[in-house]
C-alpha cells in the first residue's frame, strides 16, 4: 500500500477506542496475529494512562516472556513500564476459571468438590466443543464485573468454527439443560417408569459402544449438576449482553491472505447477525508498495529483460507490487464490509514481535502515538 | 529418490501444522503431485471448512467423494479424489456396520454424541481415524492425504487413540483405538508431514510438534515442507542503474528506486528466511521440501500445478535421503 491508501485516516479512532471503551475484543481466524494484537492494544490502554488488563489465549513463549506470563496463570500479573497507566497480563486457564464458576454456583461446598471430582467434568474443559471459548468470555466477564480494570482487552481462541465464543456460553447450558441430560437425571426425579425404561435401553447401547464406566462418570455428573443449570443460565445472557453493550468494541483482526480475508467476512457477517458492529480492523502483515506502475507492465519488462540482472529487478518489483495490488483488492472489500470502522494496516515487519519494543513498533501502525 | 519412492513409503500421509502455514496447500500439492506421478489419490478433510476444493477450481466437499481432479491426457495423470469426514457421519457408519443401526440416528440427532465425546475425550478423533483406517485398509487410492486439524490440536488428535486405550478399556471403540494406535505406530503405512513457513515462531512450533508427535504419538515422520520460501532471482544486489547500462536502456529515476527499493526488500526476507530455514534444519534433522512462495494472494488449478511441479522436482533432489 502506498501512503495516503492505508487507512491512516482512521487511526485517532483506534485511539479514542482505547481510551473511551471498557472491553476490547480481538477476533479473527487462526495465524492472523490475534494475541500480539491484542497486547499491543492493551500497551496502548496503559499508555494512554488506564489500568489495563489483557487475557490472551496461547501467546507465543516469548511474547509470553515480555507479558511476564512465562509460568501459566490465571491470575493477572503486571508488567512493569515506563507508562502512566497500568498492564496487567494473564493467561486463560480454562479448566481453572470453570471451577471457579462451579463453586460460584453450587448451592454447597459439597456440592462443588462433588462435581470438581466428577471424571466426566474433569474432561469437559478439554473436551467438549465450546468451553475454551465460553471461559474467555467469562473471564472477560470477571475481569470487567469482579475487579477494577478500566479496560479488558482478550484474544479469542482460534476456534475451528470462527464465532464459537459468541455462542459458547449457550451452547454450554444447552448443553446441561439437554433432554439426555433430563433422561439421565430421571430415576432421582421420579418421572414416569415407561420413560425411566426407555432411557435405560438407549444407555444400555451407549455402554455397549464406549463402556459403562463411562456412561456412569456422564451420570454422576449431570446427577451433581442439578440445581446450578440456571445459575449458569442467567450468567450466561449477562456476558451475552455485555458483548453487546456499548461499552464494548470487537477489533476484527486478518491478514491480507484471501482465505483469512474471505474468513473475516464471514466474521463480519456473523458479528453483525449477533447485533455486534465491527469497531475497527486491524490487517497484520501487508506487502509494501514500491511504485504506482501497474504490475503488469512490470512483468512485461521482466520479460523483454529476461536474463539480464535488470530483468530479475523488474521481475521482483512486479512481484511486489502483483502482491500488494491483489492484497488491496481484497482489503478495499472488507474495508467496505465493517465500514465505517477505522482501518489499520499493519506491514510486514524485520521479525516476529517478541517484546514491548516490538509491540510499541506495530502501535505506531495502530495508533497515533509516537514509538518513543 | 524419485517421487514413485516418497509416495510408496506409506500409504496415508497425515499432513499436520500451525494454522496459517498453508497446511491445506500442501495437502492439495502432495495430492497433486501424486496424481502427476500417476498415483490415485484421495484427500482426505476433517474440519468442515477447506480451502481445498477451490485450489482445484471445483466447489465444496461433502461426506462423500468428489472428483477434484480427473485424470487421463497425455501425462497419465491420475485422479485426486476428496471428502470431508465428519464424526457424525462416521458414527453413524460405524454403529451401521456393527449392527446397531437402530439406534444410530437416535444417538445421533439426539446430540448424545457431544456428551458420549466429553464423557470420552478423543472419541470423535477416533471416529474420524477410525475410519481414515478403514479407507487405507481398503487400499481406496494408491496415496491417502489427510489434512489434519491445525495447531496444537493436530498432537491431541494423534494422540486420541492412546488416550482411549486409557479411559474406555473394552468394546467397540476401544478395538477401534486398538486399530488406530497400531496404524499410526507402523511407518510403512502412515507417515506425518509436517508444514511450516521460514518465520521464528511457526518454526519454533514445528519443532516442539515433531518431537510430541515421535515421542508421544509414535507415529513416523517424513520430510517437513517448508511453504512460502522466496525463489531465487538474478540482479538482487545489482544497482539498478549499472544494470540497466549492462543491459542498454535506461530507467527513470523513481522507477531505479523502485527497483532498488523491491529489491532491499526481497533480500532482506530472504536472508530472514534463510535463518529460520537454517535454524530448522539445526533442530530437527529432518530432509526439508521447500514450495516457493507465490506472489499471488489465492491458490486456483494453476498455481497448484506450478507447486506440484515444485514439489516433484524436490523430492528428486531428495536423493539418497532416509526417509
Amino acid at each position: 500500500m502506498t501512503d495516503g491508501n492505508d487507512g491512516s485516516a482512521g487511526v485517532a479512532d483506534f485511539d479514542k477506542l482505547v481510551r473511551d471503551r471498557r472491553i476490547v475484543v480481538c477476533c479473527g481466524s487462526g495465524g492472523v496475529g490475534k494475541t500480539t494484537t491484542a497486547a499491543v492494544v492493551g500497551l496502548e490502554g496503559a499508555r494512554s494512562g488506564r489500568r489495563t488488563v489483557v487475557v490472551t489465549i496461547d501467546p507465543a513463549k516469548r511474547l509470553a516472556d515480555a507479558l511476564g506470563l512465562a509460568g501459566l496463570t490465571g491470575t493477572p500479573s503486571r508488567i512493569e513500564g515506563d507508562w502512566p497507566g497500568e498492564l496487567w497480563a494473564t493467561m486463560l486457564d480454562t479448566k481453572s476459571t470453570f471451577d471457579d464458576l462451579v463453586a460460584k454456583y453450587a448451592a454447597t461446598p459439597e456440592q462443588a468438590e462433588r462435581i470438581l471430582a466428577n471424571r466426566f467434568y474433569r474432561n469437559i474443559s478439554g473436551a467438549l466443543s465450546g468451553t475454551q471459548e465460553y471461559m474467555a468470555m467469562e473471564k472477560l466477564y470477571e475481569l470487567h464485573e469482579e475487579s477494577d480494570f478500566e479496560l479488558v482487552v482478550v484474544d479469542t481462541p482460534p476456534t475451528r468454527n470462527a464465532l464459537d465464543f459468541l455462542d459458547a456460553p449457550r451452547r454450554l447450558s444447552r448443553f446441561l439443560e439437554h433432554r439426555l441430560f433430563r433422561m439421565l437425571v430421571a430415576p432421582s426425579r421420579g418421572v414416569l417408569k415407561a420413560v425411566n425404561v426407555a432411557a435405560q435401553t438407549f444407555l444400555r447401547t451407549v455402554s455397549r459402544v464406549v463402556g459403562g464406566d463411562v456412561v456412569q462418570d456422564a451420570i454422576a455428573f449431570f446427577q451433581a449438576f442439578e440445581g446450578m443449570e440456571e445459575g449458569f443460565r442467567m450468567r450466561a445472557v449477562r456476558v451475552n449482553e455485555l458483548l453487546a453493550a456499548p461499552e464494548t468494541a470487537f477489533v476484527l483482526v486478518a491478514s491480507p491472505r484471501q482465505d483469512t480475508v474471505e474468513e473475516a467476512h464471514f466474521f463480519a457477517d456473523r458479528l453483525r447477525e449477533a447485533g455486534i458492529v465491527v469497531q475497527g480492523l486491524i490487517v497484520n502483515r501487508v506487502h509494501p508498495s514500491f511504485t504506482d506502475a501497474l504490475p503488469e507492465a512490470l512483468a512485461a519488462r521482466a520479460d523483454t529483460l529476461d536474463g539480464t540482472d535488470l530483468g530479475g529487478l523488474y521481475r521482483n518489483l512486479a512481484d511486489f507490487e502483483q502482491v500488494a495490488s491483489r492484497e488491496h483488492e481484497h482489503l478495499a472489500g472488507l474495508a467496505d464490509a465493517v465500514s465505517p470502522a477505522p482501518l489499520a494496516w499493519v506491514p510486514f515487519l524485520r521479525s516476529d514481535v517478541h517484546d514491548l519494543v516490538g509491540m510499541a513498533e506495530v502501535g505506531t501502525h495502530v495508533f497515533t502515538r509516537s514509538p518513543g | 529418490m524419485n517421487p514413485e519412492q516418497f509416495f510408496a513409503a506409506s500409504r496415508l500421509v497425515i499432513v499436520a501444522g500451525k494454522g496459517g502455514v498453508g497446511k491445506t496447500t500442501v495437502s492439495a500439492t502432495l495430492a497433486r503431485a501424486a496424481a502427476l506421478s500417476g498415483l490415485s489419490t484421495l484427500v482426505v478433510e476433517v474440519e468442515g471448512k477447506s480451502g481445498l476444493p477451490t485450489m482445484f477450481g471445483q466447489r465444496a466437499l461433502g461426506y462423500d467423494e468428489t472428483v477434484l481432479s480427473r485424470g487421463g491426457g497425455p501425462a497419465g495423470a491420475a485422479d485426486v479424489r476428496a471428502r470431508t469426514l465428519t464424526a457424525d457421519g462416521a458414527l453413524l457408519e460405524y454403529l451401521r456396520d456393527h449392527g446397531l443401526s437402530r439406534v444410530s440416528n437416535r444417538l445421533v440427532s439426539s446430540g448424545a454424541l457431544d456428551i458420549v465425546a466429553t464423557a470420552a475425550p478423543g472419541i470423535k478423533d477416533i471416529l474420524l481415524l477410525g475410519k481414515v483406517k478403514q479407507l487405507e485398509r481398503a487400499g481406496v487410492a494408491d496415496l491417502i492425504v489427510l489434512d489434519a486439524p491445525a495447531a496444537g490440536h493436530a498432537i491431541t488428535f494423534l494422540q486420541s487413540a492412546r488416550s482411549l486405550l486409557d479411559s474406555v478399556s473394552v468394546g467397540p471403540i476401544n478395538a477401534q483405538a486398538r486399530d488406530v494406535l497400531e496404524l499410526l505406530e507402523d511407518h510403512e503405512r502412515c507417515q506425518v508431514v509436517l508444514v511450516t513457513v521460514p518465520e521464528e515462531t511457526p518454526v519454533n512450533e514445528a519443532v516442539e510438534t515433531a518431537f510430541s508427535l515421535e515421542d508421544r504419538v509414535g507415529v513416523g515422520l517424513g520430510p517437513i515442507v517448508v511453504n512460502g520460501v522466496y525463489p531465487e532471482l538474478p540482479g538482487m544486489t545489482a544497482d539498478p542503474v549499472a544494470a540497466a547500462a549492462a543491459a542498454g536502456v535506461s530507467v527513470r529515476g523513481g522507477e531505479a528506486e523502485a527497483l532498488a527499493a523491491a529489491a532491499a526488500f526481497r533480500r532482506d526476507r530472504t536472508s530472514l528466511q534463510a535463518d529460520q530455514v537454517g535454524r530448522l534444519a539445526d533442530q530437527l534433522p529432518l530432509p526439508q521440501l521447500r514450495l516457493p512462495f507465490l506472489f499471488t494472494t489465492g491458490i486456483g488449478p494453476t498455481e497448484l500445478d506450478r507447486l506440484a511441479h515444485a514439489f516433484l522436482a524436490q523430492v528428486d533432489v531428495l536423493a539418497g535421503l532416509p526417509l
